[in-house]
Parts: C-alpha cells; sequence; structure tokens
C-alpha cells in the first residue's frame, strides 16, 4: 500500500473512533456537558488532561524549537510540566472541592462580585481565543502537508470533526476522545523516537540515549560531539544558552505559572470525583505529559546531530531522500551562494524571510527561490524547524505506517487541544455570562441548548482565524501564558490561601495585571516590534517572561488595594474554609 | 458549618497547618530542581557529568521533570495520611 494511501486509512480510523466515541458518551445533561458528571476515574483523567494539554505546537513544533535553541530550550520543557506541581498543590484539589463548573465560578462566588466573574470571564475568553486559533492552523497545515488537501479545506474537516463531538459530546464526549487521542499521539511520537535514539546511539530508549555515547566508533557523548559540530559551523554550545539567565528564569515561571492558571487545564480537575482524586489525577497527568515532554529533548537533540552530519559540507546531488522531499513540501531550502554544488550550514539567514519558490530548478537540481540572498554569513540551508519532527520517520528510514501514524498523531493532538478550549469558552457564554450574570431563569434545557450554540459559534471563529491568520495570532499564542499567570492565577490562589482577599483587591488586581501584561507584550509585538530587543526590554524580560512582573503587580495592587476598602463579608470566611477541607466534597452540582 | 462544631474546627485549623508546612517544603523542593538546578546553578553544575549529560543541562531537560512528578504523588499519599488522623479525608 503507498505511504499516501495508508495516510489516509489511518487519519480515516482514528476520525471514525473520535466520532464513535462522540456518539456513544453524548452529554444529556449541564452537568455531563460541563464536567462529565464528575464522576471520572483520575487516570483516565489524567490521560484526558495529557492529550488537552498537548497541543500541535508540543507535538511538531517543540522539538524543532529546543533543536535550535539548545539549553535555552529548557524553558518550554520546565515551564510546562512545573505548572502541573502547582496545580496539584495550590490549587486543583480546592477548586474540586468548592465544586461547581468554571473558573469564573469560583472568581464570582468566592469574591461575591458579578464584576469579578465578569472579569473573570474576559481573560478566559481572550486566554482561549488566542489560543484556539493555533491549533486550528496546525490542523490545517498537517492536512496540507500530509494529505495534500489544501490548508482551508483542511481547516474545514477540522471543524466538521470537533463540532460533532465537542458539542455533542460537551466535556463527557471530550474526555473519552481526548484518552484515544493521547494514545494515538503518544504511540505516534515514540515510535520514531525509539527508532531514532537506536539509530544513533544504539539504545532504544530516547532518554538514556541522549546521555549514551554516538555509536560512529568515535566513543563520544551525543551532547559532546553536538557541542562540537556545533562550534566548528560557528554556533555556540548546544548545552549553552543565548538567553540572558534573569529571562530563562522569568520565561520558565511565566509558562509554568500560566499552566497552573489556564482555565481550559483547571476545569479538567473539576471532572473527578474528590479533593483527594484532583491531587492524584493531576500525578498521572505528569506522568503522562512527561512521556513525551522527556523524549522531546532527545529527539531534538539527535534530530540536529542527523541535520549536522548528513547535511553540511554534502553536494547536493548526494542529499538525503528526506531533504528532496521536504524540498518539494516548502520546508526546507538551499541557496547555492559560493557556487559549489555543496551544502553549507552555518550561523546566520541564507536569504530574507520565509522561501518563495520559484518552481524551477537550479544549477544543481534543488527548488530556487527568488528571496533576496543575504551574503554577510556563509548558511546556505533554509529549515522550517517543524521539519525535526515530521521528517524523522523518513530520516530513520521507518516504514510509510510510521509517517501515517505521525500524521494522525499531529492532528490528535491539535483537535484535542482545540476541543478543550471550545468547551471552556462554550460554557463560560452559557454558564457564566447567561446562567449566572445575565438570564438567571434559564431552564436546564435552555441552558444546555446555549452552551451547544456557543460551542457552534467558537468553532466557526476559531476555525475563521485558523483560516484567515491575523498576523497577530502567530505572535500572540505564546502569550495566553503570560495573561493567565497575570490574571487568574493570583486572584484564584489567593481566594484560597486568604480569608480576607477581598472584591476590591482580587478586581483591581487582576485588572492591573491583565492591562500591564498586555500592553508590554502588544507594544514589542505589535505596535514597536523594531524595539524588541534586550536593551529596551523592562529589566531584561523579554515579553514572553514578562507574565511574572505582572503576576507581581497583581499581588501589590491587590493587598493595597484590600487594605483600603471594607473587609469580606463572614460568609466568606466560611466558604474558604470549607474548601480548604477535603471532608465533605460532593459532585459538581447545578445551582 | 465548621464553626458550629469546635471540635472539626479544631481539627480543621490544625490539619491547615500542616498543610502549610508540607506546601512550603514541596514548593521549596521544587524551586531548587528547576530554577536552583536548572537554571541559577547550571553554569556550577554542569562542571559535573552524569553519564554523558552536564548536570545543570540534565536538570533542565530532564531531571526537574521527574522530580515534579515524584512531588506530586507524595504530596497526594501525604495529605491522605495527614487527612485520616484529622478525621478529614474525603
Amino acid at each position: 500500500m503507498s505511504t499516501q494511501a495508508l495516510i489516509y486509512l489511518f487519519v480515516g480510523i482514528s476520525f471514525a473512533l473520535y466520532i464513535g466515541i462522540a456518539i456513544w458518551t453524548r452529554a444529556g445533561s449541564t452537568k455531563e456537558f460541563y464536567v462529565a458528571g464528575g464522576g471520572v476515574h483520575p487516570v483516565v483523567n489524567g490521560m484526558a488532561t495529557a492529550a488537552d494539554w498537548m497541543s500541535a505546537a508540543s507535538f511538531i513544533s517543540m522539538a524543532g524549537l529546543i533543536a535550535f535553541m539548545g539549553y535555552d530550550g529548557s524553558v518550554y520543557l520546565m515551564g510546562w510540566t512545573g505548572g502541573y506541581v502547582m496545580l496539584a498543590l495550590l490549587l486543583a484539589p480546592y477548586l474540586r472541592k468548592f465544586g461547581q463548573f468554571t473558573v469564573p465560578d469560583f472568581i464570582g462566588t468566592r469574591y461575591y462580585s458579578k464584576v469579578a466573574r465578569t472579569v473573570a470571564v474576559v481573560c478566559l475568553i481572550f486566554i482561549s481565543f488566542t489560543y484556539i486559533a493555533g491549533q486550528m492552523r496546525g490542523v490545517g497545515i498537517v492536512f496540507s502537508r500530509f494529505l495534500d488537501v489544501d490548508v482551508t479545506m483542511g481547516v474545514i474537516i477540522g471543524m466538521a470533526i470537533v463540532f460533532v463531538y465537542a458539542v455533542l459530546g460537551g466535556m463527557k464526549g471530550i474526555t473519552y476522545t481526548q484518552v484515544a487521542q493521547y494514545c494515538v499521539l503518544i504511540f505516534a511520537y515514540m515510535v520514531p523516537a525509539f527508532f531514532l535514539s537506536m539509530m544513533i546511539t544504539g539504545n532504544p530508549i530516547p532518554q538514556i540515549g541522549l546521555g549514551s555515547t554516538v555509536n560512529d566508533g568515535s566513543g563520544m557523548y551525543v551532547l559532546q560531539k553536538l557541542d562540537e559540530s556545533l562550534q566548528m559551523m560557528g554556533f555556540g554550545p548546544y548545552t549553552d544558552g543565548s538567553k540572558s539567565m534573569i529571562d530563562v528564569f522569568c520565561i520558565t515561571a511565566a509558562l509554568m505559572i500560566g499552566t497552573a492558571g489556564l482555565p481550559h487545564v483547571i476545569v479538567r480537575f473539576f471532572t473527578v470525583p474528590k479533593a483527594s482524586d484532583a491531587r492524584r489525577s493531576a500525578g498521572w497527568a505528569l506522568i503522562f505529559i512527561a512521556l513525551l515532554y522527556t523524549t522531546a529533548p532527545a529527539v531534538a537533540a539527535f534530530a540536529r546531530l542527523n541535520f549536522n552530519d548528513s547535511v553540511n559540507n554534502t553536494a547536493y546531488a548526494e542529499a538525503p531522500a528526506w531533504f528532496t522531499n521536504w524540498e518539494k513540501n516548502h520546508l526546507i531550502a538551499w541557496t547555492d551562494k559560493n557556487g559549489d554544488g555543496v551544502m553549507q550550514v552555518a550561523k546566520g539567514d541564507p536569504f530574507k524571510g520565509a522561501p518563495e519558490y520559484t518552481g524551477e530548478t537550479g544549477a544543481a537540481g534543488e527548488q530556487a527561490v527568488s528571496n533576496e540572498i543575504l551574503t554577510d554569513n556563509a548558511n546556505e540551508v533554509y529549515v522550517d524547524k517543524d521539519i525535526m519532527v515530521l521528517a524523522n520517520p523518513e530520516i530513520g528510514n521507518l516504514p510509510g505506517w510510521v509517517i501515517a501514524l505521525v500524521a494522525a498523531g499531529g492532528l490528535a493532538a491539535a483537535l484535542s487541544t482545540a476541543a478543550g478550549l471550545l468547551l471552556v469558552i462554550s460554557t463560560a457564554v452559557s454558564h457564566d455570562l447567561m446562567k449566572s450574570t445575565f438570564k438567571p431563569d434559564i431552564s436546564e434545557k435552555g441552558e444546555l441548548l446555549a452552551a451547544r450554540v456557543a460551542a457552534t459559534c467558537a468553532i466557526v471563529v476559531a476555525g475563521f482565524l485558523g483560516i484567515y491568520p491575523p498576523g497577530w495570532v502567530a505572535q500572540v499564542v505564546a502569550f495566553a501564558f503570560g495573561l493567565a499567570a497575570a490574571s487568574l492565577f493570583p486572584a484564584i490562589f489567593m481566594g484560597i490561601f486568604s480569608k480576607t482577599m477581598n472584591k476590591e483587591g482580587a478586581i483591581s488586581g487582576m485588572v492591573v495585571g491583565l492591562a500591564f501584561t498586555f500592553l508590554y507584550i502588544a507594544y514589542f509585538k505589535l505596535w514597536n516590534p523594531d524595539a524588541n530587543v534586550a536593551e529596551n526590554w523592562l529589566f531584561g524580560i523579554s515579553p514572553e517572561g514578562i507574565g511574572v512582573v505582572g503576576m507581581v503587580l497583581n499581588f501589590v495592587v491587590a493587598l493595597v488595594v484590600m487594605k483600603m476598602s471594607a473587609p469580606v463579608p463572614a460568609h466568606v470566611g466560611q466558604l474558604v474554609e470549607s474548601i480548604r477541607v477535603p471532608r465533605g466534597a460532593t459532585g459538581a452540582h447545578a445551582h | 458549618m465548621s464553626e458550629d462544631n469546635p471540635d472539626t474546627s479544631a481539627a480543621a485549623g490544625a490539619y491547615w497547618k500542616k498543610n502549610i508546612r508540607l506546601l512550603i517544603t514541596l514548593m521549596a523542593i521544587w524551586f531548587v530542581v528547576s530554577f536552583g538546578f536548572g537554571i541559577l546553578l547550571r553554569p556550577f553544575l554542569d562542571q559535573f557529568m552524569l553519564g554523558g549529560f552536564p548536570l545543570g543541562f540534565w536538570f533542565a531537560q530532564q531531571g526537574s521533570i521527574y522530580v515534579f512528578i515524584v512531588l506530586i504523588f507524595y504530596y497526594a499519599w501525604k495529605m491522605k495520611k495527614i487527612e485520616r488522623e484529622h478525621d478529614l479525608d474525603d
């Protein structure tokens, strides 16, 4: 069977599986739609959380980013796992004990204020939409690269699939499809990683292979060899970064705290039966996530090593098959600056911007580009970082079904995250805005219908953003974390650990944290991107890490305003006392 | 509610104190392995090797993640124990 036919088969089977599960587990009540009835086993929820969490970016792009960032890539590895410790220890069990449906539910009730609830809804929608547009784009890209369908059609197919199981199944349908999606994506990630590790080090476990010697007879360790080859090519060593220590520190912290404050992750812990289950479930989620996150740095190093060995100083006529294959897919390009017919890899950009292929072939048979050549460096090769994951099956000479598996895995990662995000957006509209704020007399049936209509609208908007991505989506998608860290996390944290924090403090904290972080990011990313260099940054902190400063501001403003305003009403103290002890947790209830 | 029953209220207070103490210990470990070993002390630790890994680099890309998992399961286990002692488990 041809590779193309296998890809259609694998993707088709996985889609049929997701839709089958959705029909089988469709939601009949708001409780099932919002929190899957509150009876999900902690291990199952852990697996669903892992799929929810690991997006197209984690699956397709992260290893490639690390491959080219080296040590600096650690910000993603620690940042996107360390947040689960904060979730399990500081937030999840208490929010589960509180026992309602949404993050704004908690903020609105704890701070006895519709204004606080509405501010939380605004933060939530803002964070979730920036995130989801990237996912729909990811779906479109996987379709176009593996299935020869154009991006628009790919996004529409993706929207249709998510529509069926998110709108029909709600949280209940999403939970069980995410379990299936986790299995598909982790299998698809690990199989090429095993083979790559085996090929390069002789040890099939990537986590151990990364610390082993290269089996080329040199006796050098993988990282040692990588450092050496990169330095010979004019790069800095792989195990040393180029970001300043304070920036690495702040980006890591912003990603960790942001993870703990992301609404679509938090609500997953509302679905388990008890507060103690929420703790265990976070542990299981991290195990399932760590499987991919400890493999990614190994894949990164292996792929970079392989890239250096097989591309640098190789005549184009002898380029490996994967190079020419992905050249046709426009993920890699070579321009022969010195006219020697040999590919040289070095520091710097080969030409300005992303490659614009002319459709013709150059002197050595390469796909020619029309970009302006940059002559201030010797680098001749352009690489889209995603290739470090997408081309792995071919680099490892793996059979066609592995390539098909990677395509299905990439789609599983994008769809599972998109569905989780759609759910929190629709819940925020139907539950927090309609039921709790503007139309409290709505019936259960009406609320369920509203949730489904809101989910449908959110899918259409997300799909539209995926098809016509405004320039800023790619720029700001990583900043959802900074915004979550600066707005929602402090409000939830103080709501649990302080009995005296009042609504005035919490609201002004959220507003100041969100506004400061948003303006800082928008200034450097949208209004004045030329100024986005370390000399202009506040304390040398890049826009990626500024959420930490926003969080500190949030805490300070909240505490100062609290001192100057009325104390909390008595019933709030009782609420805080009751969420602090696990006994008496009931299922999430309608109210 | 807890204030109606002084016994439960006292138990809840003692339980919360133990929880906070445990949280501070575990969050300190969380900070040390990631921000400490993986970032602030990395240049120093990188002079030691763990197999083929410079030690600081290993903490940043592997070790801290393993410690995170252990921290969560230890917390879940220890809290369950504390809750049983105070008769507050769910």
